[in-house]
């Protein structure tokens, strides 16, 4: 009823304004006749009058609202009701005309922070929340207990498993990652087009696992990999012996090849599926933004809480996030819920300086902030590309950020050449460690490890002007000791010399794909898409944050740290190319180089694919998240990348997809990586 | 500001409204009051729409703050306050007794609890994909209603999806444990059952499409396989046999499960004979139809119930109208008539179980009214006072339906019957014009009529008559379900798959270790026997109804109605719940003959005291139950390790026993 009369008062606003004018002219027609005038000002005058008495503020208030929501519900109203609203036709819809139906079961193994968690035991304030989301949905628990919330999300210090008196544990089923937010998709959209091509919960299957745990923990703990292997082999039974094809994301890409690796391994460590289980399962694995190689961000993250989108904030408003006026250090907590997750240590980079690059060079030759608005102008010739780059790469020889100092301190110390820098061996700060470590008790609750450190031991952090990968590991060794000495006994960062070592048999090396062999699968195909054309971070200039308080975490991006203009460093962070989350290095290098073809890392020459989507901001905000992102996550609604997926789920293999799909310089990248194959 | 705006707006409709024409003078007058009158009105109108529209928003925000800046345990404290302090749930109890989660548990929704959602649908339903059609709010049923009907109603034919249309069950513990948002089924179960360790790994939801018939679930969404798949590795990482709880037709369900899992490869799962002996350490069936339901016959013969007799009584003509081209129960019976799931509710056993003509099991010891506890606790010491008294009173359950009151009554010599068998069925009525199309048009007036002429109908006649009103959906389930008691049941003809759900023609597994329990509500009226009438108005409608006129004037009745009632949980009477646990399994019998326990525990009803409790701790009624305390600490007991023993053997209200007794079948 209500919008029915908005309705009607819509249609008469209209003409309001071409009124406008003629104003005039009519109020002289009206003056010809006076007393009509008057009777109509009379009760104008008299309601203008009553005005101030019956609409108070209050009323105003109510009528303010009142009108909002009307006007709110009638656009949603029509908005609903209108068909031409609808975005445009489906991947799935399309292809499904073009004869695709369902044949192979899908497997869909989510990525960190993308997968809801629930509650199945808590502690006294957390009452009510049985079986409901912590994590993913609308998270209005932060605002209302915050404390609490915190305490619940966060694992045991020791173990890196339960607390005692809490478990939380991963939402089951499709419906644990298809949204992450209400509105906010991550499977949804590749769920439905899958649907539309005849896809259903028999042969579809969301491996949904606790995200903090690593990886041999979510077996320890909950079976996770077993049912997973339940899950495929089941699937692959009631299919019609049809091979699974599997679709890992972002931080799944490495568990699922954790779980390749622990399935053909003999119990009580492994599955025991036995040598050709994944030959005799898996057709094709399409790594969706894959973490192979590990991504930069983490550094930041696990050292001070921060990402670029956090030293924005503290540039913009120093000393918000600092103060402690509401007695609510919001990052520390974050710090130390964070590091509880051992599965945060997966994502550090791996390989150290043979693929990240050491304090000179690194692999990433030319990069997005210099051409990222240029190759949008050129139409793809490629000659001219190359002879433009090269031109480029003359002019800015001298800015070309050294991007192997994942962390240095100081703007300057990032740009010297290595003879003029500092360095201290990373050793050195671990042997001072145990010397230092005085019980500052005056800081009350403990809250982060730095709290244990002294001020002095952190001044000698910032002391080693630069750290690459490598160091890096050292460097977060030394701030961090608890977590990575938990954390690394389940991953491991290096490169592995002899793959035949029986020390590879242990399962900390299974995620990492430098240290493991690919199964013995010839016929298996893995597919690395990723998005390409956003800035992504590489590397941090940091500081030591300027208060002495306690509890406060000494270590800082450097957000007043940019580079001349057009460079890759804005804010204290250095970007190159890739989808805003993961470089195209660790995206892309194994599946360019390291598994091409036969290698020792390949034995059974597996084929792959490298398969990129240039990001393509959405035109309007009508478009959502856009058809043709490139981004970490909206990648999922990628059309080109949905269809490519659907595809190889009805039959056709990466040559009938035409094979390699390349807008970066991933190939470039990778040939100048040197590493015995 | 946007005040300012609406202020101006009809001072410049004015202007607008009024042309400066020659015959302004009279126009003028005219236009002047309606302005006036116009003006007033828009301005009080939709701005006080307006204001009440903002003041309903803020109060109801204010209300939604408050509510959600209540504490969660704010409704424990006005209870308690009111109703003094409630006894501990029995996860809290049997936690602090030191109980931890050892089995695996499964659970095995029953029909109509379990939700289902829409993963393709036509243009109509554009929008639901992924979005509960069943279970959840229903939303779409008063938004879409034909689309709705469409895509619930299965092939006719096959029993299997109609083209173009793909419903499934939702999968997990989401779906069945609340029904509708607030109405529990499996929730509070399963809050208990983690309180002493339980979580997703060693509890599973066994969803199934509870409109397909059994094997197939298994043809269309290999759901056998998959309940055969998890707990297999359910077993496997826990090192445990798993507890099945099956809830209403889940029973029958699982019995079709365990002859499947144990049956050869292409039909059966081929697990092996000692399937079921290693995996399953005991069966815990709540208000399991084990030999059917009487319900489901009114529902499958004129889409009615009590529920739906006492509406008509109350307000004849409401349902029955054309008035807005809608025929709530035509439809309704047209879309429950291809599930074939409701045909494996059809009771079995015929008269041997359900009693003939002038016999039945339960007659003399049925008490119709609920009585105390007390009285049922002394009930053996009564019952020889009780006897000869209910005799005379002599309700035939045997005549599950009869045409009329005085034929429900008659005695058996007195009943003259004409067979409706051969009866000739008219030609169809030949008019179109009916929106909805089912099977009574078929047969036309004379076969109505003939059906009429029969009067009275036994258990075991009930299936020749839906084989005569509905030969279809008949033929389409007798491929599936069958309703006899087995003569010899080494027959190679019971390795069919259509035998497996019925208990009175399969052998249970040889697992002497496994122990099944028969877990039901006693003490409410629950419908037993119908009185039926044929309608006047030929046509569209369905052409029988339950006779609501038909009443016992004594208080104590059993018919009230066109129904009579027996005890029982409100759907499943007690004698079907309970018999096969009470005699048909008990010991080593031909139908268990590797002595498989069994073990009968019975819930009294005790309704809820106020209406702060909701749905009651003490329910006996079919769904209710799954509330009742008694009934959680019995499965929590098992499911933590202990035996039979441990919950104190047989626990017995009603009279099962000595109805068993009279039952007269070969073990």
């Amino acid at each position: 009823m209500a919008a029915i009369l908005r309705f009607r008062k819509l249609c008469f606003l209209e003409p309001v304004k071409s009124f406008e004018k003629p104003k005039n002219d009519e109020k002289q027609s009206f003056e010809q006749h006076p007393e009509i005038e008057r009777v109509l000002e009379k009760p104008k005058s008299k309601k203008t009058k009553k005005q101030p008495k019956e609409w108070r503020c209050l009323d105003s208030c109510c009528w303010l609202i009142g009108y909002l929501c009307t006007s709110w519900w009638l656009l949603l109203f029509l908005c609903n009701f209108l068909p031409g609203l609808r975005v445009p036709e489906a991947p799935g819809v399309r292809l499904k005309r073009d004869g695709l139906t369902a044949l192979h079961p899908v497997v869909l193994v989510p990525g960190i922070v993308t997968g809801g968690l629930e509650l199945w035991e808590g502690r006294p304030c957390s009452e009510g929340l049985f079986r409901k989301r912590l994590w993913g949905g609308s998270f209005t628990e932060i605002f209302k207990r915050p404390l609490c919330w915190l305490e619940h999300l966060s694992l045991d210090n020791e173990t890196g498993l339960d607390p005692p008196g809490i478990r939380v544990r991963a939402v089951p089923g499709l419906v644990a990652a298809d949204y992450f937010a209400p509105g906010y998709f991550v499977w949804a959209v590749l769920i439905e087009n899958l649907a539309k091509i005849g896809y259903e919960q028999k042969n579809m299957y969301m491996a949904a696992y606790d995200w903090r745990l690593s990886f041999q923990n979510t077996e320890i703990r909950d079976q996770a990999l077993s049912r997973l292997k339940s899950k495929i082999e089941l699937m692959y039974v009631t299919n019609g012996y049809k091979k699974v094809v599997v679709v890992p994301h972002s931080m799944g890409v490495i568990y699922f090849l954790h779980f390749l690796k622990w399935v053909e391994a003999p119990p009580p460590v492994g599955g025991g599926g036995g040598p050709d289980w994944c030959a005799k399962h898996i057709k094709a694995i399409m790594n969706i933004g894959p973490a192979f190689l590990g991504v930069p961000k983490t550094v930041a993250n696990i050292l001070s809480a921060e990402g670029r989108d956090v030293a924005f904030v503290r540039a913009i408003a120093p000393g918000l996030l600092d103060s402690e006026t509401f007695g609510f250090q919001t990052l520390q907590h974050i710090m130390r819920v964070c590091r509880t997750w051992d599965s945060v240590v997966s994502l550090l980079p791996r390989g150290g300086e043979t693929i990240w690059g050491d304090l000179n060079r690194s692999p990433e030759v030319e990069n997005i902030c210099y051409t990222s608005k240029a190759r949008y102008l050129q139409s793809s010739s490629k000659e001219s590309n190359g002879n433009d780059t090269d031109a480029r790469r003359s002019f800015h020889v001298k800015e070309l950020p050294r991007y192997g100092r994942i962390v240095s301190f100081g703007k300057e110390k990032s740009e010297l050449p290595s003879s003029q820098l500092s360095i201290i061996d990373s050793k050195e700060f671990v042997r001072e460690e145990g010397a230092s470590r005085n019980s500052n008790t005056s800081c009350g609750e403990i809250l982060s490890e730095y709290d244990e450190m002294s001020r002095k031991s952190i001044k000698k952090v910032a002391e080693n002007d630069a750290y690459t990968a490598r160091t890096a590991l050292d460097l977060l060794r030394f701030v961090a000791p608890k977590m990575m000495k938990r954390a690394e006994a389940h991953f491991s960062h290096g490169i592995a010399d002899d793959l035949d070592d029986p020390k590879y048999a242990h399962y900390k090396y299974w995620s990492n794909p430098l240290e493991t062999k690919l199964p013995d699968a010839p016929d298996m195909e893995i597919y690395c898409s990723y998005g390409v054309g956003i800035p992504t971070e590489r590397s941090y200039v940091y500081k030591l944050s300027s208060s002495d308080k306690c509890k406060s975490i000494p270590l800082q991006i450097d957000s007043s740290a940019y580079g001349s203009d057009n460079g890759c460093l804005k804010g204290g962070v250095h970007f190159v190319d890739g989808d805003e989350s993961v470089p195209v290095v660790s995206a892309g290098f194994m599946c360019a180089k390291g598994w091409r073809g036969k290698t020792r890392f390949n034995p059974s020459g597996i084929s792959t694919y490298v398969r990129e989507y240039q990001h393509k901001a959405p035109a309007s905000i009508l478009e959502g998240r856009g058809m043709e992102s490139g981004a970490h996550v909206d990648i999922m609604g990628n059309v080109a990348l949905i269809e490519d997926v659907l595809r190889v789920a009805a039959g056709a293999t990466g040559a009938e997809l035409g094979g390699d799909r390349i807008y970066s310089d991933i190939m470039k990248m990778s040939e100048r990586i040197n590493i015995r194959l | 500001m946007s005040l300012l705006r609406r202020r101006k707006v009809p001072e410049n409709e004015i202007q607008s409204d009024v042309e400066p024409t020659v015959d302004a003078e009279e126009d003028y007058k005219k236009s002047k009051k309606r302005i006036k009158e116009g003006k007033k009105q828009k301005w009080s109108c939709i701005d006080s729409c307006c204001w009440f529209v903002g003041c309903i928003c803020c109060v109801w925000w204010i209300l939604l703050f408050l509510y959600n800046a209540m504490p969660a345990s704010f409704p424990q404290y006005v209870t308690e306050a009111i109703t003094g302090p409630l006894p501990d749930p029995p996860g809290v109890k049997l936690r602090k007794e030191g109980l931890k989660a050892k089995h695996p548990v499964v659970f095995i929704p029953g029909i109509v609890t379990c939700g289902l959602e829409l993963w393709e649908g036509h243009q109509c339903a554009e929008g639901l994909f992924r979005k509960r059609l069943w279970g959840g709010t229903f939303g779409e049923v008063y938004k879409r209603p034909l689309c709705w009907v469409d895509h619930m109603t299965l092939d006719n034919e096959t029993g299997m999806d109609p083209p173009g249309i793909r419903v499934r069950p939702v999968s997990g513990l989401v779906a069945a444990d609340y029904f509708a948002p607030g109405y529990f089924v499996w929730a509070v179960l399963i809050a208990n059952l983690a309180r002493i360790g339980y979580e997703e790994k060693s509890m599973y939801m066994a969803a199934y499409d509870w409109r397909l018939s059994f094997q197939n679930t298994e043809v269309r969404d290999q759901t056998l396989s998959r309940i055969k798949s998890n707990i297999e590795l359910m077993v496997a990482t826990s090192g445990k046999k798993a507890v099945i709880v099956p809830h209403s037709m889940g029973v029958v369900y699982f019995l079709h499960f365990m002859k499947w899992v144990e049956a050869p490869a292409p039909m059966g799962g081929g697990g092996g004979p000692d399937w079921c002996a290693k995996h399953i350490k005991a069966v815990m069936n709540i208000g399991g139809p084990l030999l059917g339901v009487p319900k489901s016959i009114a529902g499958l013969f004129s889409a009615e119930a009590r529920d739906i007799a006492v509406a008509r009584a109350l307000a004849p003509g409401v349902l029955d109208t054309d008035l807005f081209h809608f025929q709530t129960l035509e439809h309704l019976m047209k879309m429950s008539r291809t599930w074939d799931a409701t045909m494996s509710m059809i009771p079995r056993g015929g008269e041997t179980i359900w009693g003939d003509l002038d016999w039945s099991p339960e007659e003399g010891y049925s008490p119709c009214k609920s009585k105390s506890r007390d009285d049922a606790a002394l009930i053996s010491g009564h019952q020889e006072n009780q006897t000869p008294e209910s005799k005379a009173k002599y309700y035939r359950y045997g005549r599950m339906i009869s045409f009329g009151k005085d034929a429900a009554e008659a005695y058996p010599s007195d009943l003259k019957r004409i067979d409706f068998r051969d009866a000739v069925k008219g030609s169809s009525v030949g008019n179109n014009t009916c929106d909805v199309w089912n099977e009574y048009q078929e047969m036309g007036v004379s076969g109505t009529k003939a059906v009429e002429e029969y009067k009275v109908y036994t258990a075991g006649e009930i299936v020749d008559l839906l084989y005569f009103v509905a030969p279809k959906m008949m033929a389409r389930g007798s491929a599936h379900f069958s309703y006899g008691i087995a003569d010899d049941l080494d027959d190679p003809k019971y390795s069919h798959y259509k035998y497996w759900s019925n208990p009175l023609e399969t052998k249970l597994p040889n697992a002497p270790d496994m122990e099944i329990y028969s877990m039901y509500g006693v003490g409410i009226e629950t419908e037993r026997a119908y009185v039926y009438k044929r309608t006047p108005t030929a046509g569209c409608n369905i052409p029988f109804q339950i006779d609501c006129s038909a009443d016992e004037e004594d208080e104590d009745s059993c018919l009230k109605a066109g129904v009579y009632t027996a005890d029982g949980d409100e759907t499943v009477p007690a004698l079907s719940a309970g018999f096969m646990c009470a005699k048909g399994w008990r010991g080593k019998t031909r139908f268990n003959p590797s002595g498989v326990k069994t073990y009968i525990r019975e819930y009294y009803h005790a309704p809820p005291a106020n209406l702060l409790e909701g749905r009651g701790t003490q329910s006996g009624a079919h769904v209710d139950i799954m509330g009742n305390f008694a009934l959680i600490e019995d499965i929590m007991r098992v499911a933590a390790g202990g035996t039979s023993e441990d919950l104190g053997g047989d626990r017995v209200y009603s009279d099962i026993f000595k109805w068993s007794e009279k039952i007269n079948l070969r073990l």
